[in-house]
């Protein structure tokens, strides 16, 4: 019924089934509204957050999806900037997938903040001096500048398109999409970087301090490196996942290796500097301050196994995997190294946000715990729902691969 | 990293040696302050204690096993980790005196402060204020009660330093030259055993001004270089030495490479 929609030349499912998919995703959202609402109503004290935790799942989750993110700024900088042709296959994904990651991460952070309708003081009294201040500044107007990517894609739906100004309009924002690329770029790999700063300037946490460039700690051109060195591949993995769900081919495997490659090489420069910064850290500033290696870790909770699942299994591993031809350029193992990848960027975020503030620094103070409750699990799963809806009407509707036509026929 | 420096740098030596545990600073720091009991104070890691008591133990087995201990109110820290990373200028150290203020209608409640303080002087207001029928007249009028979803702290009873100043204007003297025990925190003065002495570090006509530099005093984790305006002091090397973290050298007064 709603086959005048379609793309032009492309199958798409029943409406139907299509409808029941989105009622299933739908349900996930609402259960996440719902969760939602409660903490607006009655604040985060429904979380499982308290005075020693005051960061927790959704600080890890949005520095997760904002890393993850970052094949949009990254793929649109390398297609727009330094023209590589053949991934406009795919960054019409990339660019989906970025304003889903950022506009889910900003709708984390205005629950997490204690006083959500003062959200906009982050903009009418910025303190210069604070990352957090850059990180929220970078977001808002990275979000914006997907936003203007998002639209012209919208415009290009068949029927939108069919209407001369919005067809005119799609077209003159696609000339000058290199503009926003570049603004893009520019955006993302600072408040990137603040998000890693963030944590490298915390003078009172040893985990996290680190010493660095000018104003950067190091840990900004660390987080720099390592969302690079997952966005293109997070991209080439929610590409391989939808293909997988819908039965359909849509980006050509060359592409997908070609992402793997960049990805791989970014993860590779990223690695390199993370083992010199954790030796630096260990054995250098971690005894300055009165402290071992061995003091940052405790129990299975919080053990090594993380650093080293973080560093060696899901960095080192999937770095060698992605920059090794002959490996890369078979799918179960690209897949395989992608998913480590992921995993291991998600691992860093978490250990930089709960391990960091999980250490007694005081030496007559103990370990605690934390475990996120059902409001934080619920309303992080809504923003994935959100994401999954997103994603299920713009393949639906929308012309998002260039090369579905041609590797479906 | 440098330490801010002003010409009036208020502080605590606290004797730990004198302190008893028996919480009378808290109980006065909650009381001044307007510092609402919850309704279920089971989780401690949610409860508001501006000034918290630890105990500390020498891990010794009897005859020789010694407890001591420590009050711990804001550090006051002359290079704050806390200040720097807040977002909205929510907190601040600008005034004379040093004191670390906390601006509650501007605090947007991130809770990045709170991470950053190695201290845990930072307390979230989880839930609004809520005073049980009857002891809202015991309120105290100076200070404001504050709303959920901020972050709050001591802040040495600022308002006891404002009326401090006023009754020197009024009676003649200059309120930037308070005498010594004319401005006085609410744990200073209900201490029982005199452990917590109060003035100005830099003013040699206050008894902090040369307790802080008796041999056994000392400052909680110094080599982070926080710097903080609160001294404590205990003739216990085992109490100085628990002070800071000493696990790489294994022993007390390793080089402070960080301050």
């Amino acid at each position: 019924m709603d086959r005048a929609l379609f793309p032009e030349g492309v199958e798409r499912c029943s409406f139907g089934k299509f409808a029941l998919w989105m009622g299933f995703i739908t349900a996930f959202f609402l259960f996440g509204l719902f969760a939602m609402l409660l903490i607006f109503y009655k604040g985060i004290v429904v979380t499982g957050l308290d005075n020693y935790f005051g960061f927790g799942l959704w600080i890890t989750f949005d520095l997760a999806v904002i890393a993850l993110g970052a094949g949009a700024f990254f793929t649109g900088f390398l297609k727009y900037i330094l023209r590589i042709k053949q991934l406009e296959n795919i960054i019409n994904l990339t660019v989906i997938v970025g304003f889903i990651c950022y506009s889910g991460a900003m709708l984390v952070l205005t629950m997490d903040i204690g006083q959500p309708i003062r959200a906009w003081f982050g903009y009418w009294h910025p303190n210069v001096h604070s990352m957090l201040t850059e990180v929220i500044f970078c977001i808002t107007c990275y979000c914006l500048v997907l936003i203007i990517e998002y639209v012209p894609l919208i415009l290009e739906q068949k029927q939108l398109n069919k209407i001369p100004f919005l067809h005119h309009l799609a077209h003159n924002m696609h000339v000058n999409m290199a503009l926003f690329a570049g603004i893009g770029a520019f955006l993302s790999t600072f408040h990137q970087g603040s998000l890693g700063g963030m944590y490298g300037v915390l003078i009172g946490r040893p985990y996290a301090f680190r010493e660095g460039f000018f104003i950067w700690p190091w840990t900004f051109f660390l987080f720099v490196l390592s969302a690079v060195g997952c966005g293109p591949i997070f991209t080439v993995l929610v590409c391989t996942f939808m293909e997988k769900l819908t039965g359909r081919k849509l980006v050509d495997f060359k592409t997908k290796a070609l992402m793997g490659k960049i990805a791989g090489t970014m993860l590779t420069v990223y690695i390199f500097f993370k083992i010199l910064d954790t030796w630096a850290w260990a054995n250098n500033y971690l005894p300055s301050v009165g402290m071992t290696f061995d003091q940052m870790f405790y129990g299975v909770i919080y053990g090594k196994w993380l650093m080293f699942t973080e560093i060696i299994l899901c960095g080192l591993v999937p770095a060698i995997m992605l920059i090794t031809p002959s490996i890369r350029n078979n799918p179960t193992m690209l897949y395989t190294a992608g998913i480590l990848d992921c995993i291991g960027v998600t691992l860093n975020r978490y250990l930089f946000t709960v391990q960091a503030i999980a250490i007694p620094v005081l030496p007559f103070d103990s370990w605690q715990t934390y475990a996120p409750n059902w409001a934080e699990w619920a309303t992080s799963g809504m923003i994935v729902a959100y994401g999954f809806l997103v994603m299920s009407l713009s393949y639906r509707y929308l012309p998002v691969f260039p090369q579905e036509r041609m590797l479906n026929k | 990293m440098k330490a801010k420096e002003f010409n009036i740098k208020w502080g605590m030596v606290i004797d730990l040696d004198k302190c008893t545990g028996c919480g009378a600073c808290m109980t006065a720091c909650q009381v001044e302050n307007n510092i609402a009991p919850m309704v279920d104070a089971s989780n401690k890691l949610r409860t508001l204690s501006w000034m918290l008591v630890y105990e500390l133990s020498n891990k010794k087995a009897a005859p020789d096993a010694e407890i001591a201990y420590l009050p711990r109110p804001c550090m006051q820290c002359g290079n704050p980790a806390c200040v720097p990373v807040c977002p909205v200028v929510a907190t601040d150290k600008n005034e004379e005196g040093g004191i670390v203020s906390q601006i509650y209608p501007r605090c947007i409640g991130c809770r990045y402060c709170m991470a950053a303080c190695p201290y845990h002087a930072r307390y979230f207001n989880w839930e609004d204020p809520v005073f049980p029928k009857g002891m809202e007249k015991a309120l105290s009028p100076n200070t404001s009660a504050r709303p959920r979803g901020v972050v709050e702290k001591c802040n040495f009873c600022h308002t006891r330093l404002m009326k401090a100043k006023d009754k020197a204007r009024q009676e003649g003297g200059n309120p930037e030259a308070l005498a010594d025990g004319a401005y006085m925190p609410a744990c200073v003065e209900v201490c029982p055993t005199g452990a917590i002495t109060f003035g100005d570090l830099k003013n040699p006509e206050h008894k902090v001004h040369e307790l802080a530099k008796n041999e056994n005093a000392f400052r909680l984790l110094e080599k982070l270089g926080l710097a903080p305006q609160v001294y404590y002091m205990s003739k216990r090397e085992w109490v100085r030495k628990l002070g800071d973290n000493y696990a790489a050298t294994g022993k007390a007064g390793a080089a402070k490479k960080h301050s």
